[in-house]
């Protein structure tokens, strides 16, 4: 028998508080910053996002005993970051009096997410059951990804057609299909892995796929592609066939997808390139950002901020990062830069890639194949958006539109991203649950196998 | 499956890693390039917080000509100059968005406490869990001899074109610097941007340049001043005394033209031969153009390189993004032109403070003193970090004897020559008047250049009056500039 897992409830409350601390604390921190005192809201504020993390915690103890302990604390301290950062960015002195109530829209989102994270934990009793949704939610995927090109509906924000608007409601459902194709491509993947894990040639050193096993991974390719060249989301783009061809690799463990992936992604990435304007912007500000005319003003802004705050930031309240656009978005993480340093930024990349680590960690040891696939798809998903994003921001790689996962300003997106968690904590509970238990049967024949359950 | 996982997860951490290796590179190893303003003038961040700093003050004698006081707004401080447009030439001007000029920007490591020299007050700052604090620049300005430079400009009115420089001649010490017209900085520096802008604007479009610091980027021919010069080379050749005779009449034939030199007034200068120190009492055009004939450009040249022309810049104390110190020139005349440069016309140009620095060097027993500007630098608890010493341009621009031929011809230039309009009663001034043509069409500039005692002298000074918008025959150094200079001379002398 393998090890027993315990349920560690304590431990994930006592690192619950913790993170409270960070994301209180930080809130405090903003209003001495910017007024020089505690802002006076502290107490309903606190009560609100201790009140949300706990009832998340209750959940969890009550639907997923078993659950992961360090991934929730890990969410709450991001969460708490986040909304204090995008109060900070508020009070700012920027002139757009708009923009002063991005924190407490922020906060009802979050309250969504938790419902959100509450409704599939209560709902969904076993992450088993999703694979019967395989084709709904692929269906469901597409269909969410190509109504913002529906006239009437889509609306197109900065550049990006990736909005839809529905009477004061504007939603990116962008963010709901990522986690509708995790679970589609589990689901397909598991049935078919066999015919494209065994058949191919191999070509130097590398076992290469059927042309005719091709259809399903050429069709995520134009399909990404069109999101690119419709919707001019780079960002989406790269992280769905990404997505794709990683879990295509794990349920396969045949790299030579990788190759055809990668080859395609080469492809589709020039064709892009020649043919987007978009895309040409993007790639000359992340070469020649500082020449004049380059298109990188956000980006060079952000990158000043990250420079100023320098080894230790200049301390909530105390930098200017709503010089960057989109500061309180897409830009988070220079603000984050700015007014924690280096010293914060690699905190929160850590905290980043903990949840990583803890997500496949639940994919290893899950045990059933849908779990485990759509564990490491989901973790994955988290993993290439921040390093897309974060790598953009701080011109590691072309900047592309993508939210930071729990940080930015966006509600779709945190909904999302607390289901997401939920179905990680989901299937590590049943991973993590230890086994049923099988009575002795040799002695009575007649008697039915009893089985407990702990 | 979990072969590809465990792969997965080994991608994740390079993935990870690289944003690490990144972000470090960004806010550690780049920081210092991303926030250095002369490196990305554009990052507003630091533009602002640097507005928002308490600069230190620029101090004369111990009051303060440029200063931060609390403003109670987004920036906290506001850059006042209580002296308003007397000191501008020398403090310039901090802005927020139209750039610092002057003491403000050659200075701004010192005042905004970031100078290497102010290092150990930071670290006690930083240890101390105080605000770094702004270092204070003292300069070696005399607020008297300012005032009267500055007074005595104003007086021929606001938009005379001008300037004034005297200096201590034994070090160097700039003991006035006065350009006219002039700019009041409190009008760039406000915190009300667009009006900030406009005045700046207004200043840009003046034709009368006020930004411009005449005392050091105004190149002009000097005159009859330049005639120290000539009259330098023409006794340290040995071919001349004080007394020797030279020609003093009304025309001089240029060789190898069909041009004469004529005298200011188109007469004699007393007769047909006079001695040298006559000629220059009486400014003798004839008498100066035949010596430089005799003694060749070259001489005349060599002279006047060795007190500051054709030299690489050596006064950098307010040399900002917009001002830099103008080389004044001898230039290579021929044989028919070096009768010209010899009384500073042709192609010799000069700046007030090169002239000054001929008398100061003149005064100071033929040693040549590098000009400077600031005296000392201190940090805020006033505390003196760094003094500037003196330093020596040209140990040698003339002997000390000629040095001391030189100045007894200068004081009978004061006492019964050109120069009577300097004399200070009971003391002993040198000086010499000039009315530099330059073209037919323009007045002629008036110069003076001076110093007195004429004994181990305190103070040199040279005026120069660009144009004054009076009548052309009201245009002399001895009627517009010589008064001024007087009146900076007896600040000095008066304390």
């Amino acid at each position: 028998m393998e090890l027993v897992h315990r349920r560690r409830r304590g431990a994930e409350l006592f690192l619950l508080l913790l993170s409270l601390v960070v994301g209180i604390g930080a809130y405090a921190a903003v209003g001495i910053g910017v007024d020089g005192k505690v802002p006076a809201d502290i107490i309903t504020y606190g009560g609100s996002l201790s009140a949300l993390v706990i009832a998340a915690h209750v959940t969890v103890r009550l639907k997923a005993a078993y659950a992961d302990p360090v991934l929730l604390p890990i969410v709450s301290a991001l969460n708490g970051l986040g909304l204090a950062m995008i109060h900070r960015i508020d009070l700012a002195p920027t002139g757009h009096p708009a923009h002063s109530k991005f924190a407490a829209a922020q906060l009802v989102w979050m309250m969504l997410g938790v419902l959100g994270f509450i409704t599939v934990l209560v709902v969904i009793r076993d992450h088993r059951r999703l694979q019967a949704f395989t084709y709904t939610f692929g269906l469901a995927a597409v269909v969410l990804l190509l109504l913002p090109l529906l006239p009437g509906v889509g609306k197109t924000i900065n550049g990006a057609r990736i909005w839809i608007h529905v009477g004061a409601l504007s939603f990116q459902p962008g963010e709901v299909a990522k986690v509708l194709l995790v679970i589609a491509f589990a689901g397909y993947l598991v049935l078919h892995r066999d015919a494209l894990a065994l058949a191919g040639r191999r070509v130097l050193f590398v076992d290469l796929p059927r042309g005719r096993d091709l259809g399903p991974i050429l069709g995520m390719w134009l399909i990404s592609l069109s999101i690119l060249v419709f919707q001019n989301d780079l960002g989406s783009s790269l992280l769905f066939f990404g997505l794709f061809l990683v879990m295509l690799y794990v349920s396969t463990e045949r790299p030579g997808w990788l190759l055809v992936g990668g080859v395609l992604f080469g492809i589709g990435a020039y064709f892009g390139y020649l043919t987007t304007a978009h895309v040409q912007v993007r790639v000359t500000a992340w070469l020649h950002p500082f020449a004049k005319d380059s298109g990188a003003y956000q980006l060079v802004q952000g990158m000043y901020g990250m420079a100023w705050g320098g080894l230790t930031g200049r301390g909530l309240g105390q930098g200017a990062p709503q010089t960057t656009p989109i500061s309180w978005s897409d830009f988070i993480l220079p603000s984050l830069g700015e007014e924690l340093g280096l010293t914060g930024v690699l905190a929160i990349i850590l905290l980043y890639g903990l949840l990583v680590e803890r997500g496949l960690r639940t994919a290893l040891i899950c045990r059933d194949n849908f779990g485990k696939l759509m564990a490491a798809g989901l973790a994955f998903v988290f993993a290439l958006q921040v390093f897309v994003v974060v790598g953009g921001v701080t011109r590691l790689i072309p900047l592309t539109g993508l939210t930071t996962p729990f940080l930015s300003q966006g509600g779709s997106s945190l909904v999302a991203n607390w289901v997401i968690i939920a179905l990680l904590l989901r299937i590590s509970d049943q991973a993590r649950r230890p086994p049923p238990e099988f009575s002795d049967v040799s002695e009575d024949m007649d008697s039915t196998q009893v089985v407990s359950m702990r | 499956m979990n072969r590809p996982i465990r792969n997965l997860a080994i991608a994740c951490l390079v993935l990870f890693a690289a944003l690490m290796i990144n972000v470090t590179y960004l806010q550690y190893w780049q920081a210092d390039n991303l926030t250095s303003l002369t490196k990305h003038p554009d990052n507003v961040r630091v533009a602002d917080s640097a507005f928002a700093e308490p600069r230190g003050a620029i101090l004369v004698k111990g009051h303060a000509v440029a200063q931060s006081k609390k403003s109670g707004d987004r920036y906290k401080y506001l850059r006042t100059y209580p002296s308003g447009a007397e000191y501008s030439d020398v403090t310039g001007y901090f802005t927020r968005t139209l750039g610092i000029g002057g003491i403000e920007a050659t200075q701004n490591d010192v005042l905004t406490g970031n100078s290497s020299s102010l290092f150990v007050n930071r670290v006690i700052d930083l240890l101390g869990n105080q605000n770094p604090q702004g270092g204070i620049v003292s300069l070696t300005i005399n607020p008297a001899a300012q005032k009267a430079a500055y007074d005595g400009l104003r007086a021929l009115g606001s938009r005379i074109q001008g300037a004034v420089v005297a200096i201590e001649p034994a070090t160097g010490r700039i003991l006035a610097m006065v350009s006219s017209p002039t700019f009041n900085p409190n009008r760039l520096a406000g915190h009300n941007f667009t009006k900030a802008k406009a005045n700046y604007d207004r200043l840009l479009a003046d034709k009368l340049e006020p930004l411009n610091n005449r005392a050091i980027e105004l190149r002009l021919p000097p005159g009859s001043t330049f005639k120290l010069v000539t009259a330098a080379a023409a006794l340290s050749s040995g071919k001349y005394t004080p007394n020797s005779l030279v020609p003093g009449g009304t025309t001089l034939n240029l060789p190898e033209t069909s041009h004469v030199l004529t005298n200011e007034n188109g007469e004699s200068c007393g007769g047909p031969k006079i001695t040298l120190t006559r000629a220059l009492e009486v400014s003798c055009n004839v008498a100066f153009g035949t010596v430089g004939l005799k003694i060749g450009a070259d001489a005349i040249k060599k002279q006047a390189e060795k007190f500051g022309f054709e030299q690489p810049p050596f006064f950098d104390d307010l040399d900002d993004q917009l001002t830099h110190q103008a080389t004044s020139v001898f230039g290579t005349p021929d044989r028919p032109q070096t009768a010209l440069s010899a009384i500073g016309q042709s192609d010799v140009q000069a700046t007030p403070l090169q002239m000054a620095m001929v008398a100061a060097g003149i005064a100071n027993n033929g040693e040549v003193m590098k000009p400077y500007l600031v005296n000392e630098i201190s940090s805020a608890d006033l505390g003196v970090v760094k003094l500037t010493p003196s330093k020596v341009l040209t140990a040698h621009a003339v002997s000390a004897s000629v040095a001391r031929e030189l100045t007894e011809m200068m004081v009978g230039v004061v006492t019964n020559g050109t120069g009577r309009t300097a004399q200070i009663p009971g003391i002993q001034v040198a000086g010499k008047t000039g009315t530099a043509q330059s073209l037919a069409s323009r007045p002629p500039y008036a110069w003076f250049v001076s110093f007195a005692p004429a004994t181990s002298a305190r103070v040199a000074v040279a005026v120069l009056i660009q144009d004054a918008n009076v009548e052309r025959n009201a245009i002399s150094g001895s009627g517009l500039a010589a008064p001024i200079a007087k009146a900076v001379m007896e600040a000095v002398l008066n304390q």
